[in-house]
């Protein structure tokens, strides 16, 4: 049915390994080279962790998928280095409208802050994020992508794990120190460990289609509650690239899916929805129901979960693949200290202490659009609808309308990585926070300030830097100076970090903030890189 | 602030009347729905989380994930 996308075809090769029948120990293989286990194998090659990606398919992302792309995972692609290509294709948006019957009830504008290098959301087909990142990952020589190789049993040791695998060459075995599962949300990595993945399904199933149309709605959001042309469901409409739009369709508990998919049911209905005059093509269907679910521990042994296979979240708010990229830039910088020797073990405990946490947040968020858009009684049903009522009218009413929404980082409050302040700080850059960027110049050149940070853990000073790193054990944080590295061109670097001269951050290679004092004191410094790599708080 | 459950209402009789007259002539299904707008437009009137919390439990609602 596609007809504005070819799917590369990915060559099947023989690893060594295999033909010659030798157990090889890598330091980190990915099940599945879906958005997020490809964002791990960058994330993981550019840090310098050699890793191995192991795919059961030879292609990318069959249908559009997930679309949405919000800043802060554009950030994190950014750093990677493929996240220009992303939002040149993109379609960027900020206004989302939303109806209820036949009237526009509420407008909403993301009205994204200015002065930061990514757009605050792109919608993008899943197929070309993906091939952007496999391009990505094709100029590095650390990372090794396994098309065709299905993993079909686990074994964990005290420090490793061994994986049997099939390929069209038949089963062979490895090793690995530490496997990183991204197989979705079907996960038979999940399976494998006896890992529980528990939360709420809803009763109630989605149609989604890919339409291909030259029509003059605008780059917005379009959400219908209860439209004449789909009485007492919702639907929604948002514009990909290459013409392409994607239409979801509540269906109801009862709905047939198998029948719903059929073009000759399909079709009706983006019909009655888009006019018997608008010309259009089919290009992708999909049937889904949709549940809010958790695994129990994102760490079982030596497999590590990240993405779909660690939690899935309904769609409403874009907060799939947005979270489990934030996921993997969690992940990384951890891995890559205890592989290296450079911090304890315990800091991948971590890992799940703060990514439970966001996908917690997530899935409340999720659970609690969804409730809004699904009601599960006639009287919640009545609530809503009389929501949507006072909205067109009255302001007090508009911020319970929930459509979706949209993915924002979870900051890491009070987690036993970060150092709690000292100080009062007008700002909202607190300890766990992601770093906002902001436009800044070096030597004359414009420039953001978030290429300054994520490159190992980094200190940023407001004036001169006493020193040029703060080494604490095996970790050095090189010393960025505001005013002498960087210049602040706009002044929007001390705005958004309140930086009166002195103050000083500890930021971790995710660019999170680790700590944040009023004068800069190497010791202090040391302690929390100390604390932030699970070394724990006291000075060497 | 508190919940007030003391007689807050100078004319009690005065709004109860106003308050049976105002859907006197509805369907069940139109007197509920401004049923639900009502308390949405009272509950942002007073707009203090804790006061609602309690209003609800004292409506017999469950409040606290139970």
């Amino acid at each position: 049915m596609l007809k504005t996308y070819t799917y590369p075809k990915f060559a099947h090769r023989r690893s060594a390994e295999q033909a010659e029948g030798r157990v090889v120990r890598h330091p980190a293989v990915v099940i599945g080279a879906g958005p997020i286990g490809l964002t791990a194998a960058l994330d993981f090659g550019k840090r310098g962790i050699a890793t191995v990606v192991l795919d059961d398919n030879d292609t990318v992302s069959i249908g559009s998928r997930a679309v949405c792309y919000a800043k802060r995972p554009l950030e994190i692609w950014n750093r990677l280095g493929c996240a220009t290509p992303m939002v040149e294709k993109g379609v960027s948006w900020k206004v989302g409208k939303v109806f209820f019957e036949n009237d526009l009830r509420y407008r909403f504008d993301l009205l994204p802050e200015a002065d930061h290098e990514m757009p605050a959301m792109i919608n993008l087909q899943q197929y070309y994020l993906e091939e952007y990142l496999i391009e990505a990952i094709g100029g590095l020589a650390n990372v090794d992508l396994r098309w065709k190789h299905k993993v079909i049993a686990l074994r964990q040791e005290a420090d490793h794990a061994v994986l049997t695998v099939e390929t069209p060459d038949g089963i062979f075995t490895m090793e690995a120190d530490w496997v990183v599962a991204c197989d979705g949300a079907n996960s038979d990595t999940r399976k494998m460990v006896g890992a529980e993945f528990t939360g709420r399904f809803f009763q109630d199933r989605f149609l989604i289609a890919d339409v291909v149309m030259k029509a003059d709605f605008p780059t917005e959001r379009w959400f219908w509650f209860d439209p004449p042309f789909h009485r007492n469901q919702s639907t929604l409409l948002h514009k990909q690239s290459d013409d392409v739009w994607r239409i979801d369709f509540q269906l109801g508990w009862d709905a047939d899916p198998n029948e719903e998919k059929k073009p000759e049911k399909v079709i009706p209905r983006l019909k009655a929805m888009l006019g018997e005059d608008t010309e259009f093509e089919l290009e992708w269907v999909s049937i889904y129901q949709f549940a809010c679910r958790r695994i129990d521990q994102f760490r079982h042994g030596r497999v590590i979960f990240a993405g779909d296979a660690a939690h899935q979240v309904s769609p409403f708010g874009a907060r799939g693949a947005n979270t489990g990229v934030q996921d993997i830039d969690n992940l990384g910088w951890k891995l890559k200290l205890v592989l290296d020797g450079a911090a304890p073990e315990a800091l991948i405990d971590s890992y799940h202490e703060e990514r439970a946490f966001a996908a917690d947040d997530n899935l409340l968020q999720s659970t609690r659009s969804t409730d809004f858009i699904t009601p599960k009684s006639e009287m919640s049903r009545r609530f809503r609808n009389a929501v949507l009522e006072l909205a067109a009218d009255h302001a007090f009413a508009r911020p319970l309308v929930n459509s979706g929404r949209l993915s924002t980082p979870t900051p890491y409050v009070g987690s036993s990585l970060v150092t709690p302040d000292e100080e009062a700080f007008a700002s909202k850059m607190a300890p766990g926070t992601n770093c906002a960027d902001a436009p800044v110049t070096v030597d004359g050149r414009d420039d953001w300030l978030l290429h300054h940070l994520g490159d190992g853990f980094t200190v940023l000073t407001f004036g001169p830097a006493p020193t040029k790193a703060v080494r604490r054990g095996e970790i050095e944080a090189k010393v960025v100076s505001i005013g002498e590295d960087v210049v602040d061109v706009k002044g929007l670097v001390a705005a958004r970090y309140d930086g009166a001269a002195g103050t000083t951050y500890l930021v971790r290679p995710d660019q999170h903030v680790a700590a944040r004092w009023r004068a800069f004191d190497a010791a202090k410094i040391a302690a929390a890189i100390a604390r932030a790599s699970a070394a724990g708080g006291e000075t060497p | 602030m508190n919940l007030n459950l003391d007689p807050n209402i100078p004319d009690p009789d005065g709004f109860y009347q106003e308050l049976i007259d105002s859907q006197r002539d509805m369907t069940d299904a139109q007197a509920q729905m401004v049923n639900c707008k009502l308390i949405l437009v009272l509950a942002n009137h007073i707009g203090d989380r804790a006061v609602l919390s309690e209003a609800l439990k004292v409506a017999g609602g469950r409040v606290g994930g139970e």
